[in-house]
């Protein structure tokens, strides 16, 4: 049986009057891809700030690897080997991709004390930066500008961005968001070969995408997770296919 | 090539800063040391405004305390060291620079730039009100801090050419200390907070802490700047922690352009310049005493013609040439 | 300090709220509707006081509108007048430059035009201090309590202060307009459906913001005297007031004006030397405890 590598529990979090999480509860096993699918507004988002911890939980706890991170901010959890990418590409659009994967690398290796010496002169930072983007398959564009990248490459340069950071755990908001056929397929097949050595938590629009490659999805709506099983049941499952025919959309 | 042309005009201004005391005047040289002082107030404001992003509209304060910290020290007809002096007047502009920061950062955008205002003028309105200092007429420095090596005095620090070594000097030391800064770790990590703080966070940078230690270390440096004017001056006074002077600073790195080293010192360089220019008689006669007028519409002129500052002229009018001859062909 | 001692300062808590809550709406109105920070909002404030002074004598001169009551209202109707027209003008030529600009050139820019707002002032009527008679027939004192007095003007004062407050609330939350304004720089799409020119909107709440700077400083003028170097402090207490109150929010504005008013009156009273900084104390605390303002988005 796999490691579980992070666990929500009875996650809940307000805001004034509105319940945007409604007692959701997961986990996250190792080698696996858990897909998390919803309508607009079921609350996906905010679950995954929760995890993350850009927003603190009104009730319910958070586990990562083992550790209980509730309290935690979101840099602690980064620390902890928690990495997360997301929906609008949050890249440095004036630095290379090479600089770009560098500077994120460097989060684990901080000595801001150092003003001497050169933050290019780091090995380490070059060498996890380099090994990220040729697992995204961006080693070719190691020396272009961010900005100055196609959209799908940038999609790609965010998930590099994730990886520098060696995590264990990855939270991905819509990677695929924006992407054409082929690009899709590419992300597919990198999350394929992601699963192998992380847990990734997947935040996706795309259902057939998302059928295709997870080993579990879970369902929300309205904020609160409705079924959370291997895919083939989740489709059977008449909850679910009532949520989505309600809003016009077929699993 | 590229690289010798960056590095060509600070060389050559190095050089000619090097030279001039042989045949300038002591207010040449007053000038000069007054505007060094200013380029080192203006850098360390380009520490927080270029490098991290944070504008702030309140950093007369810190050159003030720095400056006013320097009097209390010097009360007495006592000298006391210079490195004494110095590093008092950086801790006290750091240790108010702290909560400052601690304070502020729990705001953004426009709301922090108005609570840093605020926080100035908090420090402006206890040295021109109450009795801590001597109120809004200033306070004279009892003596000028000694530089001496093993007991005996060196030379005395506020005649004008040894001020004028000691700031350029410090002024130099600054600016290598800041560009060290910028390409070290500490410096990228600034950059990236600026850039995209949330890609920042996610990668498990804790860029408050970061952010609060840019500003207190901007602080600590305008707190020197402060110590060295009050220095020579052998006066201090609350004008320094007036929002005037905070808006002058701020029009300083921006009109030499904000995002680079050389800016914020141009800037400082072509403050003082036009200042001089505007308020010179003998160019503009009774107008001169309206020179803030012209200055002020020197500022939109520069912000909406320059939006990269002075040291961004040379790329803006090589971009221009070539434009034109597009046109042209 | 006695019952009639702690009402009248109170009462002047009331009033100095009340103004600053006038010269801070055009501030949070100018902010929230064009996500445009104006430096000089301060100097509009100075603006109006001078105007003040100087137009009084003029119109007691030459306009005669028959009683003694018109001399005054006839100098704060030219005075709006005329900054309306001027705000007007202003967005026109020079704060339309301003939008989806950073934030650091809007500061430059509007502390430039301080400068120059103050240079002309300078020009135009000098740097002295002066003060300005309160109109006849408001100079009297009211009664309280038996033994002390208070100025009648200052009653008045409140009055006007709170009558534009209700007129403001009315104007934000039952018209359309209001509805544009409060819908604000971030909202285009609403304003357009709402079939309200943008451009035209956003020269009015200028103006709008310009006019309920330069009545305030018209009214303070008799109470505080006009001298260089009242805008920035107006400026300040005005930007701590919306940090306070809370962002974008004119409901948060009016407390934390009242808030600031009462700070500084009974700060005057129990510590006279510290009097100007617990106002800060008081935004720090907020900053400390409470940092989005008493009030969120209202």
């Amino acid at each position: 049986m796999p490691r579980t590598l992070l666990r929500a529990s009875g996650l809940t979090r307000r805001f004034g009057g509105v319940v945007a999480l409604d007692d959701v509860s997961l986990d996250l096993r190792e080698g696996e891809v858990h897909a998390v699918i919803g309508t607009n507004g079921a609350g996906k988002s905010t679950l995954i700030n929760v995890l993350s911890g850009e927003i603190s939980a009104s009730a319910g706890s958070v586990e990562l690897l083992g550790y209980d991170v509730t309290r935690l901010s979101q840099p602690s959890r980064a620390l902890a080997g928690l990495g997360r990418s997301y929906q609008r590409s949050t890249i440095f659009p004036e630095l290379t991709a090479m600089e770009n994967c560098r500077l994120a690398a460097q989060a684990a290796l901080q000595r801001p004390w150092a003003f001497w010496s050169a933050a290019r002169a780091c090995a380490f930072t070059a060498a996890r930066a380099w090994r990220a983007l040729e697992r995204v398959g961006l080693r070719d564009e190691m020396d272009v500008l961010a900005g100055q990248l196609s959209h799908g490459k940038k999609r790609q340069l965010e998930i590099a961005l994730c990886l520098s950071t060696a995590p264990q755990v990855l939270l991905l908001d819509e990677p695929m968001a924006g992407m054409g056929a082929e690009e899709t397929e590419r992300m597919l097949s990198l999350l394929e070969e992601l699963k192998a050595d992380h847990a990734v938590l997947l935040v996706e629009h795309d259902v057939d995408a998302v059928f295709r490659i997870a080993d579990r999805v879970t369902v929300m709506v309205d904020g609160a997770a409705i079924a959370s099983d291997v895919p083939e049941r989740v489709r059977a499952n008449p909850e679910v296919q009532r949520a989505y025919l309600g809003h016009g959309q077929e699993p | 090539m590229r690289r010798a042309l960056k590095i060509a005009p600070a060389i050559l201004s190095l050089v000619g800063f090097g030279i001039c005391p042989l045949f300038a005047d002591a207010y040449a040289l007053d000038l000069l040391s007054k505007t060094f002082v200013l380029a080192i107030f203006a850098l360390s404001l380009e520490l927080l405004v270029g490098q991290t992003g944070l504008v702030s509209l309140g950093h007369g304060a810190f050159m003030a305390l720095g400056a006013y910290a320097s009097a209390a020290m010097l009360r007495t007809s006592d000298p006391r060291s210079f490195l004494l002096v110095m590093i008092a007047a950086m801790a006290a502009a750091g240790a108010y620079a702290l909560p400052v920061a601690a304070l502020s950062l729990r705001v953004r955008g426009m709301y922090f730039i108005m609570v840093t205002l605020a926080f100035a003028q908090l420090v402006y309105y206890v040295f021109h009100d109450t009795k801590i200092a001597d109120g809004s007429d200033g306070t004279y420095l009892g003596a000028a801090p000694r530089i001496s090596l093993g007991g005996a005095p060196l030379f005395d620090v506020t005649r004008s050419l040894p001020f004028y070594v000691v700031s350029l000097t410090v002024l130099i030391a600054v600016w290598v200390f800041l560009a060290l800064l910028a390409r070290s770790r500490f410096g990228s990590a600034l950059a990236g907070i600026r850039i995209n703080e949330q890609r920042m966070r996610a990668a498990g940078f804790q860029t408050t802490s970061y952010k609060v230690a840019a500003f207190v270390l901007a602080g600590m440096i305008a707190g020197l700047a402060g110590f060295l004017k009050a220095s020579k001056d052998g006066y201090v006074n609350p004008a320094l922690a007036s929002w005037h002077q905070s808006g002058a600073v701020l029009v300083m790195i921006v009109f030499g352009g904000v995002g680079r080293l050389a800016g914020a010192v141009t800037g400082a360089f072509a403050f003082v310049f036009l200042e001089e220019l505007y308020k010179s008689e003998a160019l503009f006669g009774g107008a001169a005493k309206r020179w803030q007028l012209m200055f002020g519409l020197t500022i939109i002129a520069g912000v909406l013609l320059l939006p990269k500052g002075l040291v961004g002229l040379p790329d803006r009018l090589r971009r221009l040439a070539r434009e034109r001859a597009k046109v042209h062909a | 300090m006695g019952g009639v001692g702690f009402l009248i300062q109170c009462l002047n808590a009331v009033q100095y709220g009340l103004l600053l809550f006038l010269v801070a709406s055009g501030l949070t109105l100018v902010f929230g509707a064009m996500g445009v920070i104006n430096l000089a909002h301060g100097s509009f404030y100075m603006v109006g006081a001078y105007l003040a002074y100087a137009l009084a004598p003029w119109i007691g001169a030459h306009v005669q509108i028959g009683s003694l009551h018109g001399g005054f209202f006839a100098t704060l109707a030219v005075g709006l007048l005329l900054s309306i027209a001027f705000g007007y003008a202003l967005e026109w030529a020079f704060f339309s430059l301003l939008y989806e600009r950073e934030h650091l050139q809007q500061v430059l820019m509007t502390y430039a035009l301080i400068l120059v707002l103050e240079e002309l002032r300078s020009v135009l009527v000098g740097d002295d201090v002066h003060g300005v008679p309160v109109p006849a027939w408001l100079a009297g004192a009211v009664p309280i309590g038996g033994l002390l007095t208070y100025p009648v003007y200052r009653l008045f004062l409140s009055g006007v202060c709170l009558l534009v407050a209700l007129g403001l609330y009315l104007l934000l939350s039952r018209t359309r307009l209001g509805m544009a304004i409060r819908a604000g720089a971030s909202n285009r799409e609403m304003t357009q459906a709402l079939g309200l020119d943008i451009r035209l909107l956003n020269r009015l709440v200028f103006a709008g913001g310009v006019a309920l700077a330069v009545l305030a400083g018209m009214l303070a003028a008799p109470v505080s005297s006009v001298y260089p170097g009242m805008d920035g402090q107006v400026l300040i207490l005005s930007f701590v007031v919306v940090v306070i109150g809370g962002i974008g929010s004119v409901r948060g504005a009016f407390v934390a004006a009242l808030l600031v008013g009462a700070v500084d009156a009974f700060g005057a009273v129990f510590f006279p030397q510290a009097a100007g900084v617990l106002v800060y104390v008081v935004m720090a605390a907020v900053l400390l405890l409470k940092p989005e303002g008493l009030f969120r988005h209202a």
